[in-house]
């Protein structure tokens, strides 16, 4: 019988890629990382040299035996692990990255005194007043009037942008910039507009239409259409 | 069963008790029967306007922890034969002396003989705010056409929506003509489109209701005067009538202004 290689070592030009096959039981596994690593060690490098993903296919590591995996790879010191990756997530995660994706759709007025905060998208249909806060992780979208304070990408997300009927906010934050509103006349105000960070780290304020550009993958579900 | 009305504004000073006091007697000249309860303990106002201060012997907070019994406590406005009464605030505790609790209790009992219940809120969002929003169902907010009581209307209304109250009606008090007309004050329409509740009332600047408030004399019960005129619109409102909103324009307007303004030239 020949016996199948359970842990295969590839080289790439980024270093190692270490596959660990996710058909056989997991301490066949250890044992041949273990075996195929004390083959390894004959080579001489300088430590911390080599650097190694670890690629698991369908096999899900907890964090224990990721650990485990570490602790075996660390006998040898020419080793330093990057990553580990899977093709399998756990559900939470899943779940997580999906209401991360999601645009939440709420429809009511924020008033003084009131945070909305969302996970992911935020479309508000009805305003934000003077003293009220909309703060999402990606972007916030308003079909209404900005009055109080939108914070989009907030944890640090740069690419987030905020969109309004009608931009009369008294804060915009994206990410870590903040910025006060411009002074503006107010027979100005009635376009559609949008906010984003442009290249020198500054919120800009300009109308809807040039998103298109900025920001192209704001685009999710063109796939296949027009 | 009767109906509880919180008068509410957050920010001090717009005119809820001034409110309070005109639509309760508003409401008693339309034959309903009416109790008005303070619950600004301890800057005890609503007595004052109504003219009953002297009056008083048990109060709110004797009521509460079992001094005396509701009725004992209730003041009879004698205007109005048998349909106006005063449950009055304490002025020597605070507001900590009543617990929400104790005040639905208290609205409770009131409302099995009362038509309206009117409750008189103190300025602020904490305990007395809750207190007073504890037994109502229903909530009127005062503001002023400024900024500064629109943002306070503002976070009120947001703390009712929170509570099982209707949603709010709105009544926008001492609205000065000449300053609209100028550009130097919020419209109606604008305070309304920023706090997008219904408009219940508007009620113009008028000296006679400070005058009529330090005389203990209700100006609703003046029926030549325009404010409370409009209290009454306000209290017909509350009962189910429509009453279209009264026109405030300070004076008559010639023909020239008109077409001046026609033309978008500034007057």
């Amino acid at each position: 019988m020949v016996k199948m290689q359970n842990v295969m070592i590839k080289g790439t030009k980024d270093g190692l890629l270490l596959s660990l096959d996710d058909k056989c039981s997991y301490s066949e596994l250890l044992e041949e990382l273990k075996e195929k690593l004390s083959f390894h060690k004959k080579a001489d490098v300088a430590p911390n040299s080599v650097h190694v993903r670890i690629h698991t296919g369908h096999r899900f590591l907890s964090e224990q035996q990721k650990k485990q995996v570490l602790d075996i790879l660390s006998q040898d010191k020419s080793l330093k692990v990057q990553s580990f990756e899977a093709d399998v997530i756990l559900k939470e995660e899943a779940e997580q990255l999906w209401r991360e994706s999601e645009v939440q759709m709420i429809c009511k007025i924020i008033r003084s005194g009131q945070i909305l905060d969302i996970k992911g998208d935020a479309l508000l249909i009805g305003d934000v007043n003077p003293g009220g806060i909309i703060r999402a992780t990606g972007n916030i979208f308003i079909l209404g009037t900005l009055k109080g304070i939108a914070h989009a990408g907030y944890n640090g997300s740069e690419d987030a942008v905020i969109c309004a009927s009608r931009m009369k906010p008294t804060q915009l934050r994206i990410a870590d910039v903040y910025t006060r509103a411009p002074d503006r006349d107010e027979g100005q105000f009635g376009e559609p507009e949008c906010a984003y960070i442009n290249d020198s780290k500054q919120i800009m304020i300009e109308k809807m239409v040039v998103l298109k550009n900025l920001r192209p993958n704001l685009n999710r579900f063109v796939e296949g259409g027009f | 069963m009767g109906e509880a009305i919180v008068i509410t504004s957050g920010k001090g000073g717009v005119g809820k008790t001034t409110t309070a006091a005109n639509i309760g007697t508003s409401l008693a000249l339309q034959g309903k029967k009416v109790c008005l309860v303070d619950t600004d303990i301890g800057l005890r106002n609503l007595d004052v306007v109504m003219g009953l201060e002297n009056r008083i012997i048990y109060d709110l907070v004797d009521v509460a922890i079992g001094r005396c019994k509701l009725h004992q406590a209730l003041v009879r406005d004698k205007r109005f034969d048998d349909r106006l009464y005063l449950l009055p605030a304490a002025q020597s505790s605070d507001k900590t002396a009543v617990t929400p609790k104790q005040m639905k209790k208290i609205i409770g009992e009131l409302k099995q003989e009362y038509d309206y219940v009117i409750i008189d809120c103190p300025a602020g969002i904490e305990r007395g705010f809750q207190n007073a929003i504890a037994g109502a169902d229903k909530a009127i907010v005062v503001t002023t056409p400024e900024v500064s009581a629109v943002r306070d209307a503002d976070r009120i209304i947001g703390l009712l929506e929170k509570s099982p109250i209707e949603p709010p009606k709105l009544i926008v008090n001492r609205i000065r003509t000449n300053m609209v007309q100028r550009g130097d004050m919020m419209t109606v329409d604008e305070v309304a489109s920023v706090l997008a509740i219904e408009v219940i009332g508007i009620v113009a600047d008028d000296e006679d209701v400070i005058k009529a408030s330090n005389n203990g004399e209700p100006i609703a019960m003046n029926p030549n005067s325009k404010s409370g005129i409009a209290y009454r619109n306000i209290a017909r409102r509350i009962l189910g009538e429509s009453v279209p909103l009264q026109q405030l324009d300070g004076g008559p307007q010639g023909m020239f202004t008109k077409l001046k303004k026609f033309f978008g030239v500034k007057v």
